[in-house]
């Protein structure tokens, strides 16, 4: 494992110097997710410039970097959901389990079962109760109100760790509970899904320091089943819950390796720059 | 599951093509209405028609009356309305005020034939007559709730700094509402006024009961006056073609009007915005 | 009274005294009033003028169907035109509702960036075309399209059925209704569009996350949060609706007395805005017959301020808490 991913960063240093080139990247076999010389444009602006990232399965991969960098715009790449922006424009490919997700005859409905997604301000349908957040996705495909789909909701909540807190209250509006609780509703609301990758868009950045804790604690237990891409601001969160780690700068990925190597020792001047706060 | 998801996305684009074809029907009657008050009002223009009498074949004395009740309309409406919007933007922090604007938009939403038996009840019987005047009373209570409102909803946008500029130079308060504020909204007041002042052009109902409609061109306040709205009613119910041919000549005149001021008035707002 | 406000508050530390600041203040003050002295005028008019009809014929008055004019046996009921008001109406909002929310619902979730601007423009133009003109083109275009292509064919097939029985000639209730519902689409449409546009995005978001579909985004989502909203915006284009005169005058074929009655929507029919433009000028002042015309007058003012008054407090009530909510 750590081979392969050192020869990615490798790559990615490469790919930084021969621009033109970049077409060639490999597919990884062992990669969840993984993005190839991914570009994106709003309008005129070019706000992703050629990037490439390896998610592995069973493991939390956090990206940093400065406001503004791109990088809550390349997590929604990984579902799609950057094309709700109207006018957005992508080149590139992102591999899931070595399929292209842009490709023409995929659906991006379809992709966003298989690939969950959290954000950054909790958002809790306000019109629904608690069991009907997160019984909301499968709900679509037609499962019927009954045993199966109880179990289901309560499964989920239970893995979102928030069953204690709410079974009583399932009937309430999602709106209703913490913040913090939202949070977890929303992350239950992703899982019901039963995605195989979760993507978190700074979910803990509107929460209070305990709350925090409960979702950081949280993201490394969905680890087990689950393979994370958590984007943050905060670099502690970052070192504290990831193993591997991409910082972006400018649209563009500097460095990306194993958590502790890049904190420890960052192969980009750039990047020890960041990490000792000498920007951002 | 897949013959449920391809049953989800033959829904979904269902519902694009419903929604899409709702846009066409209603965008068909506007298009209709455009076409054939072109296609019949167009052959009718000429200057005779223009500015003679029914009895030459003209609608002269009905743009005369539209023009005449536009002003006259305006002359009253649009004080009223924009002091009454100043009153409630510049001094409206209160009960009375908060009243005064639950009030106004009440009688916004009045049918305009309930404002003219109204005044026909005040002015027409007190008269003794049917008058441009009253006419020109009764537009101006449909214009000036609809003024009052945008002058406050533009005075609203300006902000609070620049009153405070003023009055820091120390600028009396009337002068600054006057001088500063009423300026700074002025583009906003203009628009929303234009566009209140052509839907009253177009205004039928109240007239009928208060300036009646007259053969002759403008006689005084105190007497009958034509309009093109009367003049298209009166014409559209007759059965000779040549009276019908001069309705859809007047409803052209009239749809020019209304319409010239919607969109210049629009265009000017996009532009401005853009830049 | 006297909460502070903008330029009082500014003013407070300068001096006040009888200046010219406090005369302007009384004169916009006094002008400002006019909108209470109209709501007077009007209120008064219409009820003083409308009480020998009451008087005379009580409740009989807003229940019956009889309209006798000739002097000495004049009876006066108004039954039939407040149920043709509410019948056009109703075949008003049946139409315009759909296609006023399809509107929305395109211009907000589905139209390309390029199309919103001109497509809500033209709806716009429709709000802006005098309802005389749209009641000449009734005459002249819409009734034969109506006759040829939807009454005569709904005749033959489904005549059995009571509402569409009758020989249909085009100026009736049914064509008088759907020059309605044309002209409260710019209504519906643009106050449903404004609301559809406050559904906060992160709903969207959170429901396409979880892989729906655009059409269950905006059935499930979108419409449910705003559909107290929406509710408020049907309110307002019936309120325009009932009130609406010139058109439906030229279009629903006058009738008067029982036969008046909307028992098809292929019969003609009158509203009580329409019978107010078709008779009130002939009414003598203080006959009878004027005071029955600012009782229908006043019937009419009243259905149209309690349905304004109520979407205009679903109105506020819609905007204010879902705004904080959203907030949160």
């Amino acid at each position: 494992m750590t081979t392969t991913t050192t020869t990615i960063t490798q790559e990615e240093q490469n790919n930084k110097h021969v621009t033109n080139d970049q077409t060639q990247q490999e597919i990884d076999q062992t990669a969840k997710m993984q993005a190839i010389n991914v570009n994106v444009w709003f309008g005129q602006k070019h706000v992703l410039k050629s990037v490439n990232l390896t998610v592995k399965p069973n493991t939390v991969t956090a990206i940093i970097g400065p406001s503004g960098c791109g990088k809550s715009t390349f997590l929604r790449c990984f579902n799609r959901m950057h094309e709700l922006a109207p006018n957005a424009k992508m080149t590139g490919k992102i591999l899931l389990d070595c399929e292209d997700i842009y490709e023409r005859k995929i659906d991006p409905v379809q992709i966003r079962r298989r690939v969950g997604m959290v954000f950054q301000k909790p958002n809790p349908f306000p019109t629904m109760s608690i069991y009907d957040n997160v019984a909301a996705g499968l709900k679509l495909t037609g499962t019927k109100n009954g045993k199966h789909l109880d179990d289901i909701v309560k499964r989920s909540l239970e893995q979102a760790t928030l069953w204690d807190e709410v079974h009583e209250d399932l009937k309430k509006p999602g709106t209703s509970i913490s913040g913090g609780q939202q949070q977890r509703l929303c992350i239950a609301r992703a899982i019901a899904l039963q995605p195989e990758v979760i993507l978190m868009d700074e979910p803990c950045s509107a929460l209070d320091p305990i709350a925090t804790a409960k979702i950081e604690k949280l993201i490394i237990e969905l680890k087990r089943n689950y393979a994370v891409v958590i984007v943050t601001h905060n670099m502690q969160q970052a070192s504290r819950i990831s193993d591997y780690t991409a910082f972006m700068y400018m649209g563009e990925l500097i460095e990306f390796g194993e958590t502790r190597q890049l904190f420890e020792n960052p192969k980009v001047k750039l990047t020890e720059n960041y990490i000792t706060g000498a920007f951002g | 599951m897949m013959h449920s998801y391809g049953f989800r996305k033959f829904k979904n684009h269902l519902f694009f093509i419903i929604c899409a074809i709702c846009v066409i029907i209603a965008i068909i009657p506007l298009a209709s209405i455009l076409f054939e008050v072109t296609k019949n009002g167009a052959p009718q223009l000429s200057l005779t028609f223009l500015t003679g009498t029914n009895a030459n074949g003209g609608i002269g004395p009905a743009i005369q009356g539209t023009l005449i009740l536009i002003g006259l309309t305006s002359a009253i409406g649009i004080p009223i309305g924009i002091l009454s919007g100043i009153y409630l933007s510049e001094f409206g922090n209160n009960k009375y005020a908060q009243n005064l604007r639950t009030i106004n938009n009440i009688i916004t939403q009045f049918p305009s034939i309930i404002i003219g038996i109204t005044v026909y009840g005040i002015l027409v019987l007190a008269l003794g007559s049917f008058s441009a005047l009253a006419g020109a009373i009764a537009l101006a209570f449909i214009l000036i709730p609809i003024v009052t409102r945008t002058t406050e909803e533009s005075l609203k946008l300006v902000p609070n700094n620049i009153r405070e500029a003023s009055l820091a130079l120390g600028a009396h308060n009337w002068r600054t509402t006057l001088n500063v504020v009423l300026p700074t909204a002025k583009n906003g007041l203009l628009t929303g006024t234009l566009l209140a002042v052509a839907r009253i052009a177009g205004e039928t109902a109240p007239l009928i009961m208060t300036i009646m409609g007259n053969r002759y061109f403008f006689q005084g306040l105190n007497q009958p006056l034509a309009a093109l709205p009367l003049e298209i009613w009166k014409d559209a119910l007759q059965p000779y073609p040549d009276v019908q041919a001069r309705g859809w000549g007047a409803a052209l005149i009239l749809i020019l009007i209304v319409l010239i001021v919607n969109i210049v008035v629009r265009i000017a707002t996009r532009s401005k915005m853009k830049t | 009274m006297k909460s502070p406000n903008k330029q009082q508050q500014i003013q407070k530390t300068t001096k006040s005294k009888v200046t010219g600041d406090n005369i302007f203040k009384i004169l916009t003050t006094i002008i400002a009033t006019s909108a209470l002295i109209i709501l007077l005028i009007t209120g008064y008019t219409l009820v003083k003028g409308s009480i020998p009809v009451v008087q005379n014929f009580g409740v009989n008055f807003f229940f019956g169907q009889q309209w006798n004019p000739v002097e000495g046996r004049e009876i006066y009921g108004i039954l039939p035109y407040i149920l043709g008001t509410l019948t056009t109406s109703g075949v008003a909002l049946l139409i315009g509702v759909p296609l006023s929310l399809g509107i929305a619902i395109f211009l907000v979730e589905m139209a390309p960036k390029s199309l919103r601007v001109p497509i809500s423009y033209i709806i716009e133009l429709l709000a802006a075309v005098p309802s005389v003109i749209y009641g000449l083109w009734g005459l002249r275009v819409l009734r034969g399209w109506m006759v040829t292509y939807i009454e005569t064919p709904l005749s033959k097939y489904l005549g059995w059925i009571p509402i569409f029985s009758g020989n249909p000639q085009g100026l009736d209730i049914f064509t008088a209704g759907v020059i309605l519902a044309i002209m409260i689409i710019p209504t519906i449409a643009s106050l449903s569009k404004e609301v559809l546009t406050a559904v906060p995005n992160s709903i969207r978001e959170g429901a396409y996350s979880i892989g729906a579909t655009k059409w269950e985004v905006t059935k499930r989502w979108v419409l449910s949060y705003g559909k107290s909203g929406i509710f408020a915006a049907i309110i307002l284009g019936l309120g325009r609706a009932i009130g609406e005169t010139m058109a439906v005058t030229m279009l629903i074929g006058n009738a008067t007395g029982p036969s008046a009655m909307p028992t098809s929507l292929f019969q003609s029919g009158q509203t009580m805005a329409s019978l107010i433009a078709n008779g009130f000028t002939e009414a003598t002042a203080g006959s009878l017959k004027y005071s029955t015309y600012l009782g229908v007058g006043l019937t009419l003012l009243i259905m149209s301020l309690v349905i304004n008054v109520g979407a205009h407090l679903i109105m506020t009530r819609v905007f204010k808490v879902k705004g904080g909510a959203i907030e949160q």
